[in-house]
């Protein structure tokens, strides 16, 4: 194992040929271009999933503790019931294979919306429950406290409860966000040409398996990491001293 | 504890590796009275039927090289299949899991560094499949559309030459596997889908409606296939050459691949339409295991 063939990510990829200063010019690529490429589609696809998740996830899960409004609650547990039980492959061959042949005009869908609306309303079937969670955990006297101030539901969602719940559940929304990238590798299934893809195509090509592999779990590591560190940088940033603690101890 | 358990499990993992890698395999099968058989599940020469039965021309062919090699040492072998994928083909006839692997694999200098191919026995085309009514007979024909290939195959390198020399350009898209990339063309997310001529053949032949589907073009690269043994093993691959001279010699080779490439094949009885080609007669008149680098046209 001690003769590792770095240079595989210096060749070219139209003849293998070691390419002087790693990057080619013109219609020209190199396995690193290549490579970079790849990442970019991964982080495209991962961080558009996220938005979709968070902006969804959010909306189905506040539905799905309003007071009064028995059929918003069971559209939300239905969507979360759908998405949550459907394996993620699964309901990435949906999108892209059978739901354009019931909906002619999503065939001249690109494959990217149709992956990202898959990966993206899947976990937000998940950042739903999470909300959901948060919501709950507040005492019950933070919404009658609200609605004794006046406030519209709407108001005592957005000023009293919301912020008070997305503080709680800082911490699992950040596994939910890496996990959008780990979870992007299902993109390959449906020709986007993403990290997974590069690792299975230029390995073969190059016959250097282990290193692509490892290029490619190094890219995967960063991409998580970053998108860790910026949450946490989020979840410190608002911190309130003292808040969340206290309402843990508010009883009903 | 743990740790020496670990360790000593390690220990024993590298002992065997380094056992399987010394070893000659003629002794190691004649001792064990057992052969590993490397085979494959999808592709046209080598498939399954399900419920751990394999067939397709390597696969018999393979099965009577090993009848041969059972007459050498003087008393018969039991046969593990063991499916292997693209991925770990190469790695597991290294390692010693498969002693001899018959199926689909591109016998190119790359991989000779690592395992030793016996005599090439089928010359592999790779053409493109279109749909009947798209009007595409040629490489030219293909400048503005999408191209479906599989990945962890050549024929996406292949394209992307063929790309740059002809100055044409089309849009690539890449299956998971070749009934996806079938899907893609099927679907009419891709106008053409380029592959291995006899795999092609196979979806088609599997497909719906096979009328509706034609291979078309010129061939874009001829890549000789065969079986793969571990390396350093030269009378493991003498006795597995001379078994598939005799085969040729006596024609049996032709018949079996009557069998399985003209004549109607299970699971659905349906014929590949795949004749001897005159690169795989000229393979078998000369036999020789040249690597797919030395039939690139100059």
């Amino acid at each position: 194992m001690a003769n590792w063939r770095w240079e595989v990510f210096c060749q070219n990829t139209i003849d293998n040929e070691l390419v002087a200063g790693c990057f080619a010019s013109g219609r020209d690529q190199t396995y690193l271009q290549w490579m970079l490429q790849a990442w970019g589609w991964t982080v495209s696809v991962s961080l558009s999933a996220l938005l979709l998740a968070l902006v969804v996830g959010s909306i189905v899960g506040t539905l799905r503790t309003l007071p009064d409004s028995p059929w918003l609650v069971r559209f939300g547990n239905a969507w979360v019931e759908l998405f949550r039980n459907i394996p993620l492959l699964v309901q990435i061959f949906l999108w892209y294979f059978v739901l354009p042949k019931l909906i002619p005009p999503m065939k001249s869908f690109p494959p990217f919306i149709l992956v990202v609306c898959a990966l993206g309303f899947f976990t937000s079937s998940r950042i739903a429950e999470q909300l959901r969670s948060g919501l709950m955990a507040l005492p019950r006297g933070q919404r009658y406290a609200g609605m004794a101030l006046g406030l519209t539901t709407a108001q005592y969602y957005r000023y009293v409860l919301l912020p008070m719940a997305y503080r709680i559940i800082m911490p699992p929304l950040t596994s939910e966000s890496m996990n959008i990238f780990k979870n992007s590798a299902v993109a390959f299934a449906v020709s986007i040409p993403e990290l997974t893809q590069f690792y299975l195509q230029a390995g073969e090509e190059t016959s250097a398996q282990i290193e692509i592999y490892i290029g490619v779990v190094v890219l995967y590591v960063i991409s998580a990491m970053t998108i860790n560190r910026i949450m946490t940088f989020i979840e410190r940033k608002i911190r309130v001293p003292g808040l969340v603690v206290a309402t843990g101890s508010g009883g009903h | 504890m743990k740790f020496k358990l670990v360790a000593l499990s390690v220990a024993m993992l590298a002992t065997s590796v380094a056992f399987a890698q010394n070893t000659d395999t003629l002794a190691k099968i004649k001792a064990s009275g057992t052969i590993s058989l490397g085979v494959r599940d999808s592709s046209a020469l080598a498939y399954t039927l399900g419920n751990g039965k394999y067939v397709g021309f390597h696969t018999e062919m393979a099965e009577r090289i090993i009848d041969d090699l059972g007459k050498k040492i003087g008393k018969p072998l039991t046969v593990n299949h063991t499916l292997v994928t693209s991925q770990n083909r190469v790695p597991l006839v290294q390692n010693g899991t498969v002693d001899i692997e018959c199926g689909s694999t591109t016998n190119n200098v790359a991989r000779a560094k690592d395992v030793a191919f016996a005599y090439n026995t089928y010359m592999e085309v790779v053409r493109m499949a279109v749909k009947t009514n798209s009007g595409i007979k040629d490489l030219k024909d293909l400048n503005g559309k999408t191209v479906a290939t599989t990945t962890g195959t050549t024929s996406v390198q292949i394209l992307r030459r063929n790309e740059r020399a002809h100055g044409i350009d089309f849009k690539e898209v890449t299956g998971k596997d070749h009934a996806d990339s079938f899907l893609l063309l099927e679907a009419g997310r891709a106008d053409a889908f380029v592959m291995d001529a006899s795999i092609l053949a196979a979806n088609i032949a599997k497909s719906k409606n096979p009328k509706d589907f034609a291979i078309v073009g010129p061939e874009l690269s001829v890549e000789p296939i065969a079986c793969m043994v571990r390396k350093d093993d030269p009378k493991f691959l003498a006795a597995v050459d001379e078994s598939i001279a005799r085969q040729v010699k006596d024609g049996s080779l032709a018949k079996l691949y009557d069998k399985w490439m003209v004549q109607p094949v299970p699971p659905n009885n349906v014929s590949l339409n795949l004749p001897l080609s005159d690169a795989t007669k000229a393979a078998w008149a000369n036999l020789n295991n040249k690597p797919a680098e030395d039939f690139i046209k100059k």
